[in-house]
């Protein structure tokens, strides 16, 4: 049976979970909440959970105290609870802070927008296979030897023989003591999963269009990985020039150059061909920009890369073009122009953070 | 959960035995070994086994259960006010911390069963919550779990709207006595000596003066119109006032008739907080020090009894403030440091030395438990000695700094400081004042303004809850930034408007 404070303790957390969903929208649009993301769980204020009544407002900031000091002198933080808890007392001036894992926030968001589960491709032949060592046997390499298990038997082999003197616990662990680990080998099916994503920060993109993407490729992130184990990611900036960085880089950078987007696209194809062979792997590709490029040759030759290469290897290509005050945003024109009906190119106009929910519809509806 | 281990009960009854030489006087105390998890359980359903199925419950739980896995607390103990007393001993304990605990609850159960406040509190209340438990589980199997559980959010919001005193009052007739449409009748006196038979009508102005006979009987009409009103009086009760006169189906009435039973149950805890605290830290620090404890044991209770008393700098221990009034009363009066010689007083010297031998500390702190609350205890026994002697002093927010900063050391200010937190248990004073507001039978509630705002935002959703109750708009007249507001829902949305002036209690 399960006992009533699990009951009550379930429905806690599906309101909870209901709470983050009615304002997944507002969670999502504001960056705070990648902040605060630990290795596991996100940690979400809750101000509403609160019941609220009639209570008195803004006099918290004053109090009664006891100790040493003159006036003007800081008191401690001093949040903690004294020693001793009694029940019931328990209400706090902030709001709730719940946690949840990513996991389930991913499930959350899959549900709040109705992303369909992702179908992965072409990995059912590829196993990995995991050795993971559960027990012990008679025979094995020195170098597995378990030490312990070893001067066990040695011990009772010791007591049963009668040559065990307690004054003198000397332990001579024989050939036939010995004891060894042993391992057994899992094949794991896996789906793998690759995310580039690639971002213009010419001078044109500015910290607000920075944030949405930051925002935003965390969100793609967060879904991805739940429908992947051990997912991938690359980063890729470019101006005139593109190169592969690191997460940190990615979303701190700020360069000011000219705008060639083809870099990045020929860049994001060579990382492909050397490290993720399609048939084998899922790969998405983000790309965000202003939608400001340099010439009209050289958003032939994105086209040219895309409709030859990326397409063909990617499960989706996403570009998210930002508004910006620079930007004329000829590129998203361009793309939809030159590959009209391609399912597997998605575009998606974000122009500011309330934007980014259905921009992330949009890219992750299909499905792939 | 299990019965006490034989060295338990052998221990609960020698403390138990100190305890009664001291004449400490106890509900019999049944007590029950629980491991953490259960005791965060018992400590989500505020002591008790059973309680209705609510988040609520569930969110504490959690917390608590986060809280003690990282370490931050521990519920050391658990006992509520029942007759038998039922109290919890965590499994795993040391024996030195079960003994400090089981001390501890011997004070909690004399408080109980001796403190006035607690006088009309329902004993058996373990049966009152399964009884409440059930009934509301099989509302939720009728209505549904989200109606009910969605009502009792709503109730929630206002189980701080009740009167503190109503226990201790006469119950009011619920029933108006029909002789209210009675004919206005002002007494006269006669002029008329039972031998006379003349009539001296000459003197009827003189004793029975026509403005004054005017008077009465505007009064009495007054008084007369003043009844027909609902409420009578502004009246505390709310929930009870919701109960006899808002229009709730069957289910919901006794819905919120558990909720306001329990909210009555749990009061005398608030008003009491520091003195039970206190009281139950007082004894278990004498019983302990003086009789329970071995020499062996002394490190480790010092260092428990010290986590008890333990004082964060901006945070009032009512541990801590609760035991060092009692012994400090204790030492006045048994040093005679007390009545119209010892206030007038004024030599420092003198009234260092001042000891009149007259030993009647023990007997003082008894009476004090049986008759005070939070309120009057620190009111009568908050003194300038006592205040410097424990170095208090008020702090409050620097708003440059952000920090939090000691403002003061001034008695007064500290005294009033402690005062308002304690009066009416931090909670704002609210009324009802009239339930046919404009004659539209709206609800119109006043907040007694005492320097401090109501939170806004609360406010607002509180209201939004009360109009679900009631059906019609509703409204608070209440004070911000010093200027008089009414805020009124009507349903849709929320208005604050002007009022001409403050709304005072008549």
């Amino acid at each position: 049976m399960i006992s009533r404070i699990e009951k009550d303790h379930r429905r806690f957390r599906e309101i909870v979970r209901g709470r983050i969903r009615k304002n997944l929208r507002r969670y999502v649009s504001r960056g705070d909440m990648i902040s605060r993301k630990g290795k596991e769980t996100v940690s979400i204020p809750m101000p509403q959970i609160d019941i609220p009544r009639f209570v008195h407002g803004d006099n918290k900031g004053q109090g009664v105290g006891q100790g040493e000091g003159d006036p003007g002198d800081p008191v401690g933080e001093g949040e903690g609870d004294s020693g001793q808890g009694q029940a019931g007392e328990g209400e706090g001036d902030k709001a709730v802070e719940v946690e949840v894992s990513l996991d389930e926030l991913a499930q959350i968001m899959g549900e709040e927008l109705e992303l369909p589960r992702i179908e992965p491709r072409g990995s059912q032949s590829l196993e990995t296979t995991k050795d993971r060592y559960v027990g012990l046997r008679t025979t094995g390499p020195e170098s597995l030897r378990h030490f312990k298990a070893t001067f066990k038997r040695a011990l009772r082999r010791q007591v049963a023989m009668g040559t065990y003197d307690p004054d003198k616990p000397i332990i001579i662990p024989v050939r036939e003591d010995r004891r060894y680990r042993s391992w057994k080998s899992e094949p794991r099916p896996q789906s793998n999963a690759v995310i580039i994503y690639m971002m213009d920060v010419s001078g044109s993109m500015g910290d607000e269009q920075k944030e949405i993407v930051r925002i935003e490729s965390f969100w793609i992130d967060t879904w991805l990985r739940s429908q992947y184990k051990g997912l991938e990611s690359r980063y890729i900036i470019h101006d005139a020039t593109a190169r592969q960085v690191e997460r940190e880089v990615f979303f701190s950078t700020r360069e000011s150059g000219g705008t060639m987007i083809s870099s990045a696209y020929r860049k994001c194809a060579e990382i492909i061909e050397r490290e993720f062979n399609p048939d084998n792997w899922n790969i998405y590709a983000f790309h965000f920009s202003d939608g400001d490029n340099w010439s009209v040759d050289d958003t032939g030759a994105c086209i040219r890369l895309l409709r030859e290469t990326l397409i063909p290897t990617c499960n989706q290509f996403g570009y998210g073009q930002v508004e910006s005050p620079y930007g004329s945003g000829q590129f998203i024109k361009d793309l939809r122009s030159a590959l009209p009906d391609d399912d597997k190119l998605i575009t998606s106009e974000i122009k500011t953070k309330d934007d980014i929910m259905d921009s992330i519809r949009e890219f992750l509806k299909g499905g792939r | 959960m299990g019965p006490l281990p034989r060295h338990l009960a052998e221990l609960q009854a020698e403390i138990e035995g100190y305890a009664k030489d001291y004449g400490l006087d106890l509900f019999t105390t049944v007590y029950e070994m629980v491991d953490y998890r259960q005791m965060c359980e018992i400590a989500a359903y505020e002591g008790f086994p059973v309680r209705y199925p609510h988040w609520r419950f569930g969110m504490e739980f959690d917390r608590m259960m986060k809280s003690q896995t990282y370490g931050l607390s521990k519920i050391y103990e658990l006992v509520i006010n029942t007759d038998p007393c039922y109290a919890y001993l965590l499994e795993g304990n040391s024996l030195v911390d079960q003994k400090l605990v089981i001390s501890h609850v011997c004070g909690h159960c004399d408080f109980f069963k001796h403190n006035r406040f607690y006088s009309h509190t329902d004993r058996r209340m373990i049966d009152g919550m399964a009884n409440h438990a059930t009934r509301v589980r099989r509302h939720m199997d009728r209505q549904g779990v989200d109606a009910v559980e969605q009502f009792i959010d709503t109730c929630h919001s206002l189980d701080n709207l009740i009167d503190p005193w109503l226990p201790f009052r006469k119950p009011q007739p619920v029933r108006r006595e029909p002789s209210i449409e009675m004919p206005i009748n002002i007494g006269r006196l006669s002029a008329k000596r039972e031998t006379e038979s003349s009539e001296r009508s000459y003197l009827d102005d003189y004793i029975n003066p026509p403005e004054f006979i005017e008077q009465q009987r505007q009064r009495a009409e007054q008084e007369r119109e003043q009844r027909r009103r609902i409420p009578p009086q502004p009246e505390r009760d709310l929930l009870g006032f919701l109960l006899l006169h808002a229009p709730l189906e069957p289910w919901e009435a006794d819905v919120l008739g558990i909720i306001r039973e329990e909210a009555y149950y749990f009061l005398p805890q608030r008003q009491t907080k520091i003195m039970n605290e206190g009281w139950a830290t007082y004894w278990h620090s004498k019983l302990m020090t003086t009789r329970a404890l071995r020499d062996d044991e002394l490190i480790d209770y010092a260092e428990a009894a010290s986590g008890v008393t333990a004082m964060a700098p901006n945070q009032l221990n009512p541990y801590k403030i609760g035991v060092e009034l009692y012994r400090n009363i204790e030492e006045r009066w048994n040093k005679g440091k007390f009545g119209k010689q010892w206030d007038e007083c004024d030599d420092r010297q003198a009234r260092d030395e001042w000891d009149l031998h007259l030993n009647l500390g023990q007997s003082k702190i008894f009476e004090v438990r049986r008759l005070y609350n939070d309120v009057t205890f620190i009111d009568e026994f908050f003194t300038l000695e006592f205040c410097r002697q424990n170095r208090f002093f008020t702090f409050a927010e620097n708003r440059r700094s952000g920090r939090y900063e000691i403002e003061s050391r001034e008695f007064r200010k500290i005294k009033d400081t402690l005062l308002q937190q304690l009066t009416n248990f931090g909670q704002p004073f609210i009324y009802v004042v009239e339930a046919n507001y404009l004659n539209r039978g709206e609800l119109l509630l006043a907040h007694r303004h005492e320097g401090v705002d109501l939170r806004l935002g609360y406010a607002r959703d509180t209201l939004r809850n009360l109009e679900r109750i009631w059906r019609r708009p509703v409204s608070i007249l209440t004070v911000i930034d010093d200027k008089p507001k009414r805020i009124r829902y009507d349903g849709a949305e929320i208005a604050i408007s002007d009022e001409p002036e403050a709304w005072k209690l008549t």
